[in-house]
């Protein structure tokens, strides 16, 4: 009998270990849904690093005002306290027309110039289904600076005009850090002398990497190839900063050299240089309104 | 008394669909997930299902970030599991149409911490289909998604998730 009971026993725990072996692994009997594709997401906080663009576009559909601030420079001493007594601005809102196309507009009072641009994301980083191990982006503004002409017999509208075009190639290599290049095209019209380029070619890189959930240590170069500016320029621009999210806002607060916030004044008309102390503080607030709500 | 295990009939779903509600005198939150993979076994009772977190869907794009980001940490945690059992489930016939209720208990995993859960689903079936509804309420806390004070007044202490799932047996 105790011999039936122990072989009962026996069969019963194996029919038991049976059952438990396939809830362990009934999810596994099914598999990874092969089909799906993820996309890497929020490469960003923001679609500016500091003073370009960056890889995030703004959503569809939603609506980003964008207000900039650039101080005058740190050496200016504290009768000017620092610079802080002085400050171009920039007021700009950027849309999200479809997930991969961004278009936007905006006004500086630094050359009194207003800029309209567009963004659209050609290739899209992901995992999964589909495997693209970079973001490739396309970016074009145009800036049209509208002071009142020195020589009004030689206003043409057209000479007021620059055209930027960049490539964005990036990749979010962790939730922490992404990183991206920008080859630039910047064509200026009209040019004052003879040692400037109409166009100017610029190569940057600039990146983030995120220390907490909402703050992120933010940078980017820029670098004019040479002959292309005259000398009373300087060849680069150089920003580093802090990223600081809070619900709708992000704060982006950081350090540059550039005087000017749309992509033909900071990369080709920089006069400050880091070395002698022309540093301005800056601060970029971005705050996202949900215009046209998804399907 | 061996075969029991392997000769059992599962049921299973890709597209099964959570949500999540909270309201708040200052704002409301919803999110939707429509591809939640889900399984049980009919003689068992044992249930499973895993939700992919980046696939629930705001309607404010910058909420569905922060989500990810600040909240869930969906890189870190990108799925929500539940492994548990229907009781009673060998007393339903899942190949007759009806509905039945029962209790289902086990455990939820969410931003990697598990708690012990137990709700009663109700499982209708028409032809070849067995839905299971249930409604639970979760407490983000408890999961250790920490909600800053900032925004404390805007999430509800208590998120009411509704779980609806179309199961078609596994052949």
């Amino acid at each position: 009998m105790t011999r039936k009971l122990l072989l009962l026993g026996v069969v019963l725990s194996f029919s038991f270990m049976a059952t438990a072996q396939d809830d362990m692994d009934m999810l596994d009997e099914l598999g990874e849904d092969s089909t799906l594709t993820e996309y890497a997401t929020a490469s960003y906080k923001s679609s500016r690093i500091i003073n370009s663009i960056s890889l995030e576009n703004t959503a569809e559909g939603v609506l980003d005002l964008r207000i900039s601030h650039r101080f005058g420079t740190l050496n200016s001493g504290a009768d000017e306290f620092f610079g802080l007594d002085n400050a171009n601005t920039r007021i700009g809102f950027d849309y999200g027309v479809t997930p991969w196309l961004m278009i936007g507009i905006g006004r500086s009072t630094y050359e009194k110039a207003y800029d309209g641009s567009f963004k659209v994301k050609l290739l899209k980083q992901s995992t999964g289904a589909k495997n693209m191990p970079v973001s490739l982006q396309f970016f074009s503004s145009v800036m049209i600076n509208s002071l009142k002409a020195a020589n009004p017999a030689q206003d043409l509208f057209t000479s007021r005009m620059g055209y930027t075009f960049q490539v964005l190639l990036g990749r979010k290599f962790s939730k922490n850090m992404t990183i991206q290049f920008m080859p630039t095209l910047v064509h200026r019209n009209f040019v004052e002398t003879k040692a400037e380029s109409n166009d100017v070619i610029v190569l940057g890189i600039g990146g983030r990497q995120k220390f907490s959930r909402r703050a992120a240590i933010t940078y980017e170069f820029h670098y004019v190839l040479p002959n292309q500016l005259a000398p009373q320029y300087v060849d680069y621009s150089f920003s580093v900063g802090v990223d600081i999210e809070t619900g709708g806002h992000v704060f982006q607060l950081f350090l540059t050299n550039s005087a000017g916030m749309n992509e033909q004044q900071f990369l080709t008309q920089n006069t400050g240089d880091w070395a002698k102390g022309d540093i301005r503080i800056g601060f970029n607030i971005s705050r996202v309104f949900t215009v046209k709500k998804p399907k | 008394m061996l075969m029991t295990g392997v000769n059992a009939q599962k049921y299973f779903t890709r597209s099964g669909q959570i949500s999540f509600f909270s309201s708040t005198s200052m704002e409301d939150i919803e999110a939707h997930n429509k591809t939640v993979t889900a399984i049980f076994d009919s003689k068992s009772g044992a249930i499973q299902f895993s939700v992919t977190m980046k696939s629930f869907h705001f309607e404010k794009a910058l909420m569905q970030e922060h989500f990810n980001e600040n909240y869930v940490e969906s890189d870190k945690f990108p799925k929500a599991t539940f492994k548990g059992a229907i009781d009673g489930a060998s007393e339903i016939d899942f190949s007759k149409n009806g509905t039945h209720t029962a209790s289902v208990k086990g455990k939820l995993t969410i931003h990697g911490v598990t708690q012990e859960i137990t709700t009663t689903v109700t499982f209708t079936i028409k032809g070849d289909v067995v839905t299971g509804e249930t409604k639970i309420k979760v407490n983000p806390e408890d999961y250790g998604i920490e909600i800053p004070g900032v925004v404390r007044e805007k999430i509800a202490k208590e998120l009411e998730i509704t779980i609806v799932m179309n199961f078609k047996e596994k052949k």
